[in-house]
């Protein structure tokens, strides 16, 4: 095919870009914000009842096979929404986010070790205090680790978006396409994965930061 | 059979595992290597079939050097049986057992065939050869981990903390097995434990280590019992050397004495006429011991009331007489045992049906060492 | 909805080369073939990679770094640095598969009780019999787990083809989309098209998971698939890498 690499195209399109990067973020890290949110009581529920997590697994299961193509375009139809709208996007992404995350934090709280939740009681703590100060730092690791792949995956996922019409990054890579321009699709896909590769670090960070019992660990064995 | 000439195994970050090992393991005999963690026996073990090769020196099986041998083919003539079993948890019990047959060129037929053979040999229901691993108990498994070892008849089989994962009820009846199946097979056995009572137990010799990887003794086990080398092999042998020595004496040489007997159902003033010493051991049909009774509780009874079961007393452990060839029956430790846990001082003796032969005294057992020690049967 | 539905039963859209049939036939196929060469580089490396112990960076950084990778960027770029056809399309979608086989593969072989292995050896196996016989058969849970979620995610991922001209599923998305909103074949066809992706990736799913179950050795039958592979790497389950598309 006819494959320009217009170099300067880069230096002439710097808000472009920026609005496209800006415009990204919106439609790829709210959703994950929300779906942690929702995905934490939802993922008690299903910790402490096992009616809960006999519905709530094989949903989360369900949801998550769906292709997002699918998704995004099913979402006007269940919403009202018009084709291009962020929503179409993030609606999406929220839902897989939960369906990750729910497993994530089921999981985490169930693995607590049943001596510690015992001392825990024998303390005098209260449910609700227990909770905040001993089951969820426990589960931090485990949920952090969902965090970041719902996060990375997020940011791929957007892109998809272009393919109807809705913006980010993924629309460079489209209208790139469509006019031969090599420099503005790698400009787009570097952008998309080297924000990635940092949220993805920097979540890392923070997680290890926040949970110093994890690092002494590691400090201490071979 | 095996010898290691001043065989070292020293590792990059500096640990000596193995410290100029120099023994030779003589051919039809249950050598033990024991001692505690960190010194050396495992990773000498593992020398012998190539497992880990030796930083230095050499080990000769059957005179040839073992380098020169291609491992896998090598330990295809080497029986090897691990700790938790290892068996292959994809396949049935009994295609486990045929794996080195298999692998040596025999037909499936024949593989399997000889797989039956040895289930039966180690114990197990032949059924089992159907059945997954999985489905096996530790104990089962670890039968089925010796009889895939023993599958190809290797004249050498290494066997590493075979028994240290089971209970030890389960251990007993397994080492109670390896010590028939020896004796059927006559194989030349190199057992690695950190348990000092299973070395004695199971070993012809018994090579103690030390933490560092050097040999400290290399002897019988009744040798290491009574004369052991220095403070290390003495404090590692434990407590009541002296007691567990009279294991491996026999006491063919102590008189067994006359024992007041009473069949059930006697009447009580019977009883109390054939009382001696106060006591006499209540029998049944057979003459087989139930319990003694004695003078006291004789006393409340009604002359003409029968004995019941309420005027017994248990205890004593039995000496017998003829002690099979399995146990440490037959032994001075036994006989003592019997007179020292006897509620009336006297042991009972009994004979290979279990019906009382006599009575034995302490004294007499303890005339029996002093006879032994004379006669230079005791290591001096 | 009616619309839609009414599309989507529409007897003339379940005939001929463009018809619904004949696109999942299609879809399934660059599945299939995606799939196979994927497994065919992925098994292997991965066997080796874990029965050896060297190169495990590879596994961890792929995994990472492909999941952050734009899947649409990586196919359009391809297919504009060479030609419209298949080649560059599997190309992209074998990229993408290999992450969740190698780590399955890789996964399941470390997951071998090591004294297993080691009395393999001790019995006198050669390393390439224990790989063979000994570890990939008990390894086979967790890189059916990998296959498993390899597929989904060429499923997934294969909508995209329509894109760049190609056929399968998201045909229908793409075609709608161009038709236009106020057109019968647009968001209805769209919509419609949305639906079968979806049935099909979950029929799939669930193909799958009866495959998984029948296919490995009764012996091993009592093991927890997924939940040892995130025990194993720290990642949340459901699948082996994440969603990618």
């Amino acid at each position: 095919m006819n494959v320009d690499w217009p170099w300067p195209w880069l230096g002439r399109n710097l808000d472009k870009i920026a609005e496209a990067t800006g415009e990204h973020l919106f439609l790829a890290l709210l959703p994950v914000l929300v779906g942690l949110v929702v995905s934490l009581p939802l993922g008690w529920a299903a910790s402490r009842w096992p009616a809960v997590r006999l519905v709530l697994v094989p949903l989360a299961g369900v949801l998550y096979t769906i292709p997002s193509l699918a998704l995004i375009t099913l979402v006007p139809l269940i919403m009202g929404t018009k084709i291009i709208d962020p929503l179409n996007v993030q609606v999406p992404l929220a839902i897989y986010t939960i369906a990750l995350l729910v497993r994530s934090v089921t999981d985490a709280l169930l693995a607590v070790p049943g001596d510690v939740l015992a001392a825990a009681n024998a303390v005098g703590f209260r449910p609700t205090k227990r909770f905040v100060a001993v089951e969820l730092p426990l589960a931090i690791p485990v949920i952090v680790a969902g965090l970041r792949v719902a996060t990375v995956s997020a940011m791929s996922l957007t892109s998809v978006g272009a393919l109807i019409g809705i913006g980010g990054l993924g629309s460079l890579i489209t209208e790139g396409f469509k006019r031969n321009n090599a420099v503005e699709m790698v400009v787009a896909i570097a952008l998309i994965l080297v924000i990635a590769l940092v949220i993805d670090a920097l979540l890392l960070f923070v997680g290890r930061m926040i949970t110093p019992w994890t690092r002494a660990r590691q400090g201490a064995s071979k | 059979m095996i010898e290691f000439q001043a065989v070292t195994k020293k590792y990059p970050d500096g640990t000596v595992a193995v410290d100029s090992l120099d023994l030779a393991v003589e051919a039809g005999q249950i050598t033990v290597f024991v001692g505690p963690s960190g010194c050396g026996k495992t990773t000498s073990l593992r020398m012998i079939n190539r497992m880990i090769d030796p930083t230095s020196g050499t080990i000769l099986l059957d005179g040839k050097d073992i380098r020169e041998s291609d491992p896998p083919l090598l330990r295809r003539g080497i029986g090897y049986v691990i700790q938790h079993a290892g068996l292959f948890p994809h396949r049935t019990v009994l295609d486990n057992v045929a794996t080195v047959p298999l692998l040596i060129g025999k037909s499936r037929r024949e593989a399997r065939a000889r797989a039956t053979e040895l289930l039966e040999l180690v114990g197990l229901p032949v059924e089992f050869g159907k059945r997954y691993p999985a489905q096996l108990s530790g104990g089962q498994q670890q039968r089925v981990g010796v009889a895939r070892a023993l599958a190809a008849d290797p004249p050498v089989l290494l066997m590493d903390e075979p028994f240290s994962a089971v209970d030890p009820i389960v251990r007993d009846d397994l080492q109670q097995q390896l010590l028939r199946l020896q004796s059927e097979l006559d194989k030349t056995i190199v057992f690695v434990t950190h348990d000092i009572d299973e070395a004695i137990k199971l070993g012809d010799r018994v090579a103690v280590f030390r933490v560092g990887g050097r040999l400290a003794q290399f002897a019988t086990p009744s040798e290491l019992l009574a004369k052991p080398a220095d403070d290390f092999v003495s404090s590692f042998v434990g407590r009541d050397r002296g007691y567990r020595a009279l294991g491996f004496l026999t006491a063919s040489g102590v008189p067994i004495g006359p024992l007041a007997t009473v069949r059930t159902g006697t009447s009580a003033g019977a009883a109390r006429a054939a009382l001696s010493g106060g006591w006499a051991v209540v029998v049944d049909e057979s003459n087989r011991p139930l319990g003694w009774v004695s003078a006291d509780q004789l006393s409340s009874v009604d002359t003409a009331d029968t004995l019941g079961a309420g005027q017994l007393v248990s205890g004593g452990s039995l000496y017998e007489v003829d002690g099979d060839s399995s146990g440490t029956a037959g032994s001075l430790r036994n006989a003592l045992d019997s007179a020292l846990s006897s509620p009336a001082g006297l042991g009972i003796a009994v004979d290979g049906a279990g019906a009382v032969a006599g009575g034995v005294q302490a004294d007499a057992v303890l005339a029996a060492l002093a006879e032994a020690r004379r006669s230079g049967q005791v290591p001096a | 909805m009616n619309s839609a539905l009414s599309w989507l039963f529409d007897g003339d859209h379940w005939s001929g080369p463009t018809g619904i049939p004949a696109r999942i036939l299609e879809h399934l196929g660059y599945t299939a073939l995606t799939v196979l060469i994927a497994a065919v580089i992925a098994v292997p490396l991965g066997a080796i990679i874990g029965h050896t112990g060297r190169g495990t960076f590879l596994v961890a950084g792929l995994s990472n770094g492909l999941r952050a990778l734009p899947e649409l960027g990586l196919l359009t770029l391809l297919v504009l640095l060479t030609y419209v056809g298949l080649l560059p399309v599997v190309i992209s979608l074998v990229v993408l598969a290999l992450p969740p086989i190698l780590a399955g593969t890789y996964a399941g072989i470390r997951n071998v009780d090591p004294s297993v292995v080691d009395a393999a050896r001790g019995m006198g196996m050669r390393e390439s019999s224990i790989l063979t016989q000994v570890e990939l058969p008990n390894a086979l849970p967790l890189i059916l787990g990998g296959l498993r979620a390899a597929t989904l995610q060429v499923i997934a991922t294969a909508t995209i083809a329509a894109y760049v001209s190609l056929g399968g599923l998201g045909r229908f998305v793409i075609d709608g989309n161009n038709a236009g909103a106020g057109s019968p074949n647009g968001y209805p066809q769209m919509a419609a098209g949305a639906i079968v992706i979806a049935v099909l990736a979950l029929v799939v799913e669930g193909v799958l998971e009866i495959v998984q179950r029948v296919a490995v050795s009764p012996g091993l039958r009592n093991v927890a698939t997924r939940k040892r592979t995130a025990r194993i790497w720290r990642k949340p389950t459901p699948d082996l890498v994440g969603k990618s598309t």
